[in-house]
């Protein structure tokens, strides 16, 4: 299946993308395409211990189930304010 | 500056505008907090504060916030701005008006709401400094 994902701060400046469209495996949680999306991009997996999610623009956890079309949003430590 | 409620912009705040919005013939107390850059953090000079956001995100979880403050404190209105882009020493990046009938709600409710918005809401910053800049990790 094919999802959207959305990178800020840190990642973004380190992929140099703000976007990525990517395919994961069916059955993929936003934890684990993450996992798989790092192998592709390595740079990915920094501070991945301490990224949180989003799907579809609400806050998730690792197990939330991704479908088809999806928005996942990786987000670093947040500092509004 | 738009005067909706729950607010992500580029353009430099305005704290009377929120206080405006929120102000209510039979709300007798208004609180407004407002944030500014500060020109120091853990020892280190400050120069310029970078904000980001995701914006598709951000003013539903300001909603969300002000929903939460509703439920537990006696209220009548709350605004949430805040700010993005390069901002300099000394400039608003976020505003948190509250109104009630009486005091102690808007002040418990404003300080519910930057609270909250500090800890869940999707804005990151990068601190930079003479000597470099750095994204801004204010976990406790």
């Amino acid at each position: 299946m094919r999802i959207t994902v959305r990178l800020f701060a840190s990642q973004r400046e380190t992929m140099g993308l703000s976007s990525i469209d990517a395919d994961v495996p069916d059955g993929s949680t936003a934890g684990s395409a993450l996992a798989f999306l790092a192998g592709a991009h390595p740079a990915l997996s920094a501070g991945a211990e301490t990224l949180a999610f989003a799907v579809n623009r609400e806050h998730a956890s690792s197990t939330t189930p991704l479908h088809d079309g999806d928005e996942l949003a990786l987000l670093p430590p947040v500092a509004g304010g | 500056m738009s005067t909706r409620h729950f607010v992500l912009t580029n353009e430099p705040l305005d704290e009377h505008l929120a206080t405006q919005i929120i102000s209510h013939e039979g709300a007798g107390g208004v609180v407004t907090f407002v944030g500014r850059v500060r020109d120091e953090a853990r020892g280190h000079k400050v120069t310029l504060l970078e904000y980001e956001a995701y914006p598709e995100m951000v003013e539903r979880v300001f909603s969300d916030i002000a929903a939460e403050a509703r439920k537990q404190f006696p209220i009548t209105d709350i605004a949430i701005h805040h700010r993005v882009g390069a901002l300099e020493v000394g400039d608003v990046s976020v505003v948190i008006a509250v109104s009630a009938p009486h005091r102690a709600a808007a002040f418990d409710a404003c300080r519910y709401a930057i609270d909250r918005l500090k800890r869940v809401a999707p804005i990151w910053k990068k601190e930079h400094t003479p000597d470099g800049a750095v994204w801004v990790d204010d976990r406790p």
